[in-house]
This record gives structure tokens, C-alpha cells and sequence, in this order.
């Protein structure tokens, strides 16, 4: 009777479960981000980035004459979360590609489980060079710290800076990257590094390092780290006399940066993904788009978010089909696809090669300077 | 020679907070042999305070302002102290010590996330109560209006704490409380106030401790007192528990000293250099720099 009543039960639950009941014309998208928790801002921008380029597709007809319907997981910006939303979305709502994380640590917990079920993962944001390592499926639309940390070295080269010091996080992966590829390029266009000092996440008090640093007159420093610590960074610096031009890369993106900076941050310049007046013409239209629709200026999340989805709905037009294995080889195809950040292409370690801009910080204000194409 | 001396100030600035943070350590510990782990936790609501104030109050007024968030966050950081005080260590006054060194770790942990819950998770800026103008410069050398102020209210803090203790009936009272709760209970002394006030007293040094680093450190975070809290409490150890003038030692050596690993060894064994102190100290002198060594009564 039991056995029964278990075969019964059984059998209910997989008539009710999602793979069997879902509309068989929608084309099914896994997007897992930090909706919540303490990088919150980074998956909400880049859910209305997403979910932007879905509504636009489904109004240019979808894809392959099927509606588009992105299925989305908050991770709580954990990376075991980031796993188990995963799972569930490839073996609950068989979804034929995914779109995250933004940070590196969450990709890298959920990408092993995409490789495994061959289902391919785009992410919008992860600059960590591992993050593709991981396996053939993995791709990213947007660039690495590689190519960030040298564009920001021939960058302060022709700003005709010979003495650069680097102040980096040392507890931080992103940071501590950076700064060897910034340390490595400069030292091979005939720069000198004076001095390299270092802080942990979550530090205060820097006028130790800043004290050392400036003993040996560096002409502008190089800080690779987050938007929370820059700002005090700058301040102190400026106390202490140090009134040389700062330099960091995209984790100072952020209004922070310049809250808790002020008027220390002057003169400073950062490598990021793109810039709200940005003179491309394409830029405008998306700010504009997205500024109607929001009532905000899009961050950088959002941008990468749209183009991610994109690109990923390119790649399935040109694959001509829903089987994931052509869609993972129309993405390793893709070639100067347009997005609102810039012209991408997948390289051969399924990295994006994409164009970077460079802001300068002016009198409280954050300003488009250049851009550095690949 | 510009930069170890540059170095100094940073040091003394940086070790002046450590040691009016250490000031409540020691007080609550000579009187109830407790360690407040939850110390470090008053100092942030101190900062939270000062920046609600602060922003209540027109900007540029300058000193007024700076005393008037100062004064707010030493009367709500008492107030709580003496709550905490009432709630969490007085029903265990009897229980044995590690029960209430647990329940400070509770407290702690409860301040902690009570803050991230009440004032959020993200980073807040302290604004700009004092303008950080430079009050002295010469050969290089820069001293900060900021830092003249951190060193001068640690000072007179200290001075004012040391008199009550020592020249007031109060403070005469809680000196007999450090050594028998039950004799000076048979002399007459009201034990509960005698304990309340130390707390009330202790609390109101971290919260302005905590105005003073936010003012040269701004930015403010549910978190921002863990680190402070455990190295001022290394700094308390290291000038002699218990000692009033130990525990600014204490702390001035503590800045001095990760100041300069910091600026000419390396940052990574900063945080190492502090426990390494507690170690040695523990092993060579348990008493610390101040502190009298008294036979363990059987």
C-alpha cells in the first residue's frame, strides 16, 4: 500500500514539475546574479540590462521565431548560492545557456557545474583570467585584467610619467593582478616603479604606506583597488603633501569614489568599461534608452549586462538553433559584434577583446578622457 | 630623517585612538575583571551617532559642531554601555567569569549585526566636521589640525579620567570595588552605581573615540570595530591592565609600532605584530608596563 501511495506521489510530481508543464515556444535563458546582499548594485544593474535587451528582441519577433523568457536566480552574492541556483536552472528549468556573475569568486563556483552539463555560460563582468579557464562552454563579454593593467601602463607612459609607485590591496586577487601586469608593462617601456606598498581590505589608516611612498617621489601612484578604500587613500595622501595624479582601474567605478574622496581625487585617472558621455553615438542612444526607462544614469553593470544578453542572442540567430553545442561555437565565432560598450570579439581563450575607456576625475566630476582599443 | 619623523606622528596620531579605546578596556577590567568585548563594538555606534548628528547640524559651524556630535555620541555610547551593563552582565555577576566573557562575545556579535540591519551594510562617509588643514609644516614634515586634535581630547581625557578616579569619592569607591566586591559592599558603597557609572564612563571614552577616528578616518562601517576593539584591548595588556596611564602607553606603542612595520617592513604583519605583542607579553611580563602584580589570592 505504501509502495503504492510512493509510486502514486511519484508520478504526480513529475507530471507537475516545470520541464513538463513550460511552454514549449519560449526559448528558456538562465540569468543567476547578486540581486541581494552585499554587492546587490552590481546584479540588479545588470538585470535591468538584461532584461532591456530581452524586451527589445522580443519586440523585434525573438529569436528563431520563438519568444525569449530569461529565468532569473539570486545568488544572495554567494558563491555557493551562485552554484545551487545553477544547478536548479540546468536541471529544473533545462535552460540552453546562462548569463552571470559579475564577480569572479560566484562565476568561478557556478561555471564548473555549465561545463559539466555542456550548457554554455556567458559572463557579463568577471575579469578574473580564470574564470574561462575553467572549460570550453565558458565565455566572457568583456575584457581581463591582462589587458586592463597594461592599458593603464601605456597610458601613464604617455602622460610622459617615468616614476610610478603602487599602492595594492594585497588580500584582494583583482587587485594584486593588476597591479603585476601594470608593474610588468611599465618596467618594459622603460618606466621605474619606485616603491610597491600594500593594505588589506577593510583598512583605514594608510598614512604609513603614503609616509613610505613618498620618500621616493613617485610621479603619480597606481592603486588597483575597490572603490571603498580609494577615496581615503586619496585624502590621506593629500595630507601628507603627496599631491601626484592617482591611477586604479574599474573598482573605482563607483559614486563612493568620489563621496568619500572630494576634492582629493582631482586629477586622478581609472580604466573602466565605458563612460556615460562617451561621444559614441551608440552610448547616447543607450543612456537615453535606459535613463526613460529607469530615470538614472546606467553604471557600468548595466551596460555589460545589455550587451551580454546581446551578444548571446547574436550567437543563437547564428547558430540557427536551440542545441547548446552550436550556440557555444557561434559564440567562440563571434567577431566585432556592436555592443553599447564597444565592438567585441571572442578570442581564442574565449576571452572578449573589446576596447576600454578611460575616465578622469575633474573637479568633482567624472569625465570620459580616452579609450584604449586592444 | 623627514620620513621616520613623519612616521612618528602618523604613529602617535594612529596610537592616541588605540589608547582611548584601551582607557575603556581598563576601566571596566579593574573594576569588575571583566573584558568588554562588546568595547569595540560602542565605538562604532559612537561614529554612527557623530554622523547623524553631523548631518543634522548646518555645515562649517566648526568646533561647535565637532563638540556638540562629540558630546551625542559620549551620552548615547554611556547610556547604551549602562544598558548593556543592566541587560547582559549584571544577572551573571555571581555566575562564573568565562560565562560572562561569553556573553560580551554575544553582545558583541549582536551590536555588530544590529548595526549592518539599522544602519547598513555599506560604507557611510563621515563629513567633514573640522577642516583637515595643515597646522604644521617644517622640512617636509606635516602635522595635521586633525591630529593635534586626536592627541590633545585623548589627553585631556585621560587626565579627566585619572582625577575622577583618583582625587573623587567615586572614583574612590571604584577603587575599592577593584578589590572586593563584598568589602567595599560591607563599607557601605552602592555597589550597582559604582558599577553602572564605570561602564557609563568606559562607553563614553569609545564613543569618542569613535568621533575622533571618524573625523580623520571617514568612513564609517557596521564592522569598522572589531579590529580597533581587539588591538586596543592588546594595548591595554601590553601598559598593565587596569592602569589608567598604561593603557595610553599602551596604545601610543601599539600605533608606533604597526606604524613603522607598515612603513618599512610590510603591511601583511601588521596585524601579526599585534598579537605577536600579546604573546611575548603575556609570557615575559603578564602584568604589562604598568600594571602591579598581585598574588593570586587562595
Amino acid at each position: 500500500m505504501l509502495k503504492k501511495i510512493i509510486e502514486t506521489f511519484f508520478w504526480v510530481c513529475v507530471a507537475l514539475s516545470p520541464s513538463c508543464s513550460r511552454n514549449s515556444s519560449d526559448i528558456l535563458i538562465g540569468e543567476y546574479g547578486s540581486l541581494t546582499g552585499g554587492t546587490a548594485t552590481f546584479g540588479q544593474s545588470t538585470h535591468r540590462g538584461v532584461t532591456m535587451a530581452t524586451e527589445e528582441q522580443n519586440e523585434r519577433g525573438g529569436l528563431l521565431g520563438k519568444k525569449i523568457k530569461i529565468i532569473t536566480e539570486d545568488d544572495q552574492s554567494k558563491p555557493e548560492e551562485a552554484k545551487t541556483v545553477v544547478l536548479k536552472l540546468l536541471k529544473q528549468d533545462r535552460v540552453i545557456a546562462l548569463l552571470g556573475e559579475v564577480a569572479s569568486s560566484r562565476s568561478l563556483a557556478a561555471a564548473p557545474e555549465a561545463q559539466k552539463a555542456k550548457i554554455p555560460m556567458l559572463s557579463p563582468a568577471s575579469t578574473n583570467p580564470k574564470v574561462t579557464e575553467v572549460g570550453d562552454y565558458i565565455f566572457r563579454s568583456c575584457f581581463i585584467d591582462s589587458f586592463q593593467g597594461e592599458a593603464m601602463a601605456h597610458f601613464a607612459k604617455s602622460l610622459h610619467l617615468n616614476r610610478v609607485a603602487i599602492l595594492k590591496d594585497i588580500k584582494n586577487d583583482y587587485s594584486v593582478g593588476l597591479a603585476d601586469y601594470f608593474e610588468r608593462t611599465f618596467r618594459a617601456l622603460g618606466g621605474e616603479i619606485t616603491d610597491i606598498q600594500s593594505y588589506s581590505e577593510g583598512d583605514i589608516e594608510f598614512r604609513a604606506q603614503l609616509t613610505a611612498l613618498k620618500g621616493k617621489n613617485p610621479e603619480a601612484i597606481f592603486i588597483p583597488g575597490y572603490y571603498t578604500e580609494v577615496g581615503l587613500i586619496a585624502r590621506q595622501a593629500r595630507e601628507l603633501g603627496l599631491n601626484v595624479p592617482l591611477m586604479g582601474g574599474d573598482g573605482w567605478d563607483s559614486p563612493k569614489t568620489l563621496e568619500i574622496g572630494g576634492v582629493s581625487v582631482n586629477e586622478s585617472y581609472f580604466s573602466t568599461h565605458y563612460a556615460a558621455d562617451d561621444p559614441d553615438p551608440k552610448v547616447k542612444d543607450f543612456v537615453d534608452k535606459y535613463r526613460k526607462k529607469h530615470g538614472s544614469v546606467p553604471d557600468a553593470m548595466a551596460v555589460l549586462g545589455y550587451d551580454a544578453a546581446a551578444l548571446l542572442f547574436d550567437a543563437i540567430t547564428r547558430a540557427g538553433t536551440t542545441d547548446p553545442g552550436k550556440i557555444r561555437d557561434a559564440l567562440a565565432a563571434t567577431q566585432n559584434f556592436s555592443g553599447v560598450s564597444g565592438a567585441i570579439s571572442m578570442d581564442p581563450s574565449r576571452n572578449a577583446r573589446k576596447r576600454l575607456v578611460i575616465l578622469k576625475i575633474d573637479n568633482g566630476n567624472v569625465h570620459f578622457y580616452d579609450a584604449v582599443k586592444p | 630623517m623627514t620620513e621616520f619623523l613623519q612616521q612618528i606622528i602618523n604613529g602617535l596620531a594612529w596610537g592616541a585612538i588605540y589608547g582611548l579605546i584601551a582607557l575603556g578596556y581598563t576601566m571596566v577590567y579593574g573594576v569588575l575583571r571583566l573584558i568588554n568585548f562588546a568595547h569595540g563594538d560602542i565605538y562604532m555606534v559612537g561614529a554612527m551617532v557623530g554622523y547623524y548628528v553631523a548631518r543634522w547640524i548646518p555645515q562649517g559651524t566648526g568646533l561647535a559642531s565637532f563638540l556638540s556630535s562629540l558630546l551625542a555620541a559620549m551620552i548615547v555610547c554611556g547610556l547604551l554601555g549602562a544598558l548593556i551593563e543592566r541587560l547582559a552582565y549584571k544577572p551573571l555577576r555571581h555566575a562564573p567569569r568565562i560565562n560572562a566573557l561569553i556573553t560580551a562575545i554575544g553582545v558583541s556579535l549582536f551590536l555588530e549585526y544590529a548595526g549592518q540591519l539599522l544602519f547598513g551594510a555599506d560604507p557611510k562617509f563621515f563629513p567633514n566636521l573640522i577642516a583637515d588643514k595643515v597646522f604644521l609644516q617644517w622640512h617636509g614634515i606635516v602635522i595635521n589640525q586633525i591630529q593635534v586634535l586626536i592627541f590633545s581630547v585623548t589627553i585631556v581625557l585621560m587626565v579627566l579620567i585619572h582625577t575622577i578616579v583618583q582625587k573623587t569619592r567615586l572614583g574612590k569607591a571604584m577603587r575599592a570595588v577593584s578589590f572586593s566586591h563584598t568589602a567595599s559592599q560591607l563599607v557601605g558603597i552602592n555597589l550597582n552605581a559604582v558599577i553602572t557609572f564605570t561602564f557609563v564612563l568606559g562607553s563614553s571614552l569609545a564613543g569618542a573615540a569613535g568621533i575622533l577616528v571618524s573625523l580623520s578616518n571617514p568612513k564609517i562601517e557596521p564592522m569598522m570595530g572589531i579590529m580597533p576593539g581587539l588591538k586596543a584591548f592588546v594595548a591595554a595588556v601590553l601598559g598593565g591592565i587596569g592602569s589608567i596611564p598604561g593603557a595610553l602607553v599602551g596604545g601610543l606603542l601599539m600605533g608606533l609600532s604597526e606604524t613603522f612595520v607598515v612603513g618599512y617592513i610590510s603591511s601583511t604583519y601588521r596585524d601579526a605584530l599585534a598579537f605577536l605583542l600579546l604573546i611575548v607579553i603575556l609570557l615575559v611580563r603578564p602584568s604589562g608596563l604598568f600594571g602591579r602584580s598581585t598574588a593570586e589570592k587562595v
